[in-house]
């Protein structure tokens, strides 16, 4: 769809969050009460969100699985935390402190995405995955183990929660930074450049693309921005516990890509919302003895998501009755004139399922025959 | 400018105690159609992944236009001018046509735009993506793949699959370009159409080609001249007549 010469597919992300944001904004300024759980929630979200993003730029854009997301977000929000917790007492919890905060997680998740893209460099699939999440696991004993004066320990580390109403509006700013960064690398040539790579390795070198400093990039970028959503989340509360950045918590944010579409941005800001939303809503609900239906509830909801994604019925239901399938039965369909791409980015990256991810053959070399057999 | 465009001298690998190829030497003149022929198991697609850096090679060494290339990593190579396709197909299958061919596109100098260019969105960013797109659909028009140019790479038929592969190696703007069998599988109205399209490319980029093929007629019609290789050794070496006539040469694919 195009407006003039802007096309609307590419910002309408940008559109709908903003605007959101602002109405909520003006809301809860203009005293509509919102309560502090709302407030929580809304936060929530956004960190989410901006999880789901960075890690669909790993998983949905380079085709590399990577468990250990959490662990990023962690060393976000001790090292984002730890600045705030010092920097509060004298200057005040105002936004400057939050923005050194902000930059000093971001730099030091961006080191340790240094640290995990090294060895990505090299292995593949289940074997990245695995060290990805161990990965994740050290960085969560590490903080663990640290004495009380510094990181807190196993008491966690005490961090000051802005103390206005609208964090919940600087964390959307961050989301929408968040997708401007992200989608600006995705739509030009050294997206481009990263998607070939998880087409087909062998031919991206072949065809003179600098793998390792697209590899590493990605990697560093997807960090650096799990890093700020650690340090909002350090921002959103009182107490960072590093027991909350375990795997489960990786695999929730895996759980947040894989459901909106592998290298769907817009798929991946739905399924966060709609998660996060589940996991607090569905507590509230199901209290007493029910409590024991929240996570069958929830398990449910996944199965019954990635069938409808991948019934090939519903695939084709789906093909048939959507929005630009009906939007095309109110235009003139001319099949000489082919559209260009342009507005289409985000389509096409996704067919990369589970399985071929998990499937990745090893060789050691890492050049050998592809699954077809056959030499190069 | 170097007498021969790509000179390999004693290039060998060996793996192990296996010697895939030894003492290849190859001279191949600039805009020169050449020929690497051999039966199955003879080493040729080993000579090509020599001659992209995929392997080192444990003798012997190759120049492209007179500048040593050995030690280079993969994508250097393509960098330096040697541009390749492969036996079996290699498209990036999830992306379009031409995107496909943009990815070629990617190293050309005059689409150079940094990251933090693109970062930040600026004119540059639009500049050189609207030239990539232009360059890669008057390639396409070239190979006649214009009207597909929307359609995932994957969903093309063969033939048009293999010469998208020739674009997007072309689009790297080489001085030479590896072609491994790209008549295999075609059925001979396909080969004829690609025995023009190389012919096309060698006259119209000033292109030198080196490719292995195992279609006699298409080899006999194309190249100028021949290499045959059998066991990783050279079985005999020049002008294409006079190759495919060679009583060794027919031995060797015949048997006896």
């Amino acid at each position: 769809m195009r407006l003039g010469k802007v096309k609307i597919n590419h910002y309408i992300n940008y559109l709908v969050i903003g605007l959101m944001t602002l109405v909520l904004g003006v809301m809860s300024a203009s005293g509509a009460g919102f309560d502090s759980s709302l407030l929580f929630l809304l936060e929530k979200i956004a960190i989410s969100i901006i999880l789901a993003v960075s890690l669909s730029l790993v998983v949905g854009f380079l085709g590399e699985l990577s468990l250990g997301h959490a662990g990023f977000m962690c060393i976000g929000a001790y090292i984002g935390g730890k600045v705030s917790a010092l920097l509060v007492p004298s200057m005040g919890n105002s936004l400057v402190p939050l923005l050194i905060a902000l930059l000093v997680g971001c730099a030091a998740a961006a080191v340790c995405g240094v640290i995990v893209g090294i060895p990505a460099l090299r292995l593949r699939g289940d074997y990245l995955a695995i060290v990805t999440l161990a990965f994740g696991e050290i960085v969560k004993s590490l903080f663990l183990n640290t004495s009380e004066k510094t990181f807190g320990g196993t008491l966690g580390l005490d961090t000051p929660r802005y103390d206005k109403d609208y964090l919940f509006v600087i964390a959307f700013v961050l989301v929408l930074i968040t997708l401007a960064i992200v989608q600006n690398y995705i739509r030009s040539k050294h997206g481009r450049a990263v998607t070939a790579i998880r087409d087909n390795e062998i031919a991206a070198r072949a065809t003179g693309i600098n793998v390792t400093k697209y590899k590493l990039l990605t990697f560093i970028l997807s960090a650096a921005l799990a890093g700020m959503a650690g340090v909002l989340y350090s921002y959103s509360n009182y107490n960072v516990q590093s027991l909350k950045f375990g795997y489960n918590y990786s695999i929730e944010i895996l759980v947040m890509v894989v459901l909106g579409g592998m290298g769907n941005i817009n798929g991946s800001i739905i399924a966060a919302v709609l998660i996060t939303w589940l996991n607090t809503w569905l507590p509230t609900k199901l209290t007493g003895d029910l409590a024991v239906l929240q996570n069958l509830l929830y398990a449910l909801v996944l199965i019954v998501i990635v069938i409808y994604n991948n019934a090939p019925k519903l695939k084709a239901f789906r093909d048939t009755y959507n929005f630009g399938a009906l939007m095309r039965k109110f235009q003139k369909h001319d099949p000489a004139h082919i559209k260009d791409d342009n507005a289409k980015w985000d389509v096409v990256p996704t067919k990369i399922s589970m399985d071929e991810v998990l499937s990745v053959d090893f060789t050691p070399q890492n050049l050998g025959p592809d699954k077809k057999g056959g030499d190069k | 400018m170097a007498e021969y465009m790509l000179e390999t001298k004693n290039l060998g690998i060996s793996f192990g105690g296996l010697k895939a190829a030894q003492d290849v030497n190859i001279r191949i003149k600039k805009n020169q159609l050449y020929g690497l022929i051999g039966p199955n198991g003879a080493g040729k697609t080993t000579i090509f992944n020599l001659l992209t850096c995929i392997y080192k090679p444990t003798t012997g060494t190759f120049y492209l236009d007179g500048e040593e290339m050995v030690g280079f990593a993969p994508h250097k190579i393509n960098q330096k001018g040697i541009a390749r396709t492969f036996q079996n197909i290699r498209l990036f299958n999830n992306m379009t046509v031409v995107r496909n061919v943009m990815v070629g596109l990617h190293n050309r100098p005059e689409y150079k735009c940094s990251v933090l260019e693109s970062f930040f969105r600026l004119p540059r960013h639009f500049k050189v993506e609207k030239e990539m797109r232009e360059k890669a659909k008057e390639l396409l028009r070239i190979f006649g793949l214009e009207e597909e140019r929307n359609n995932l790479a994957c969903n093309l038929p063969y033939g048009k699959q293999r010469k998208l592969e020739i674009a997007r190696a072309l689009a790297t703007n080489p001085k030479i370009l590896l072609l491994d069998e790209p008549a295999a599988g075609m059925n001979p109205n396909e080969t004829e159409d690609l025995a023009q399209t190389i012919r096309f490319i060698r006259d119209n980029f000033d292109m030198t080609i080196l490719l292995i093929e195992h279609d006699m007629r298409f080899v006999s019609e194309l190249c100028d001249e021949l290499t045959v290789l059998s066991f990783g050794t050279v079985l005999a070496q020049g002008d294409t007549k006079t190759v495919l006539q060679d009583p060794e040469v027919i031995k060797a694919y015949i048997g006896g």
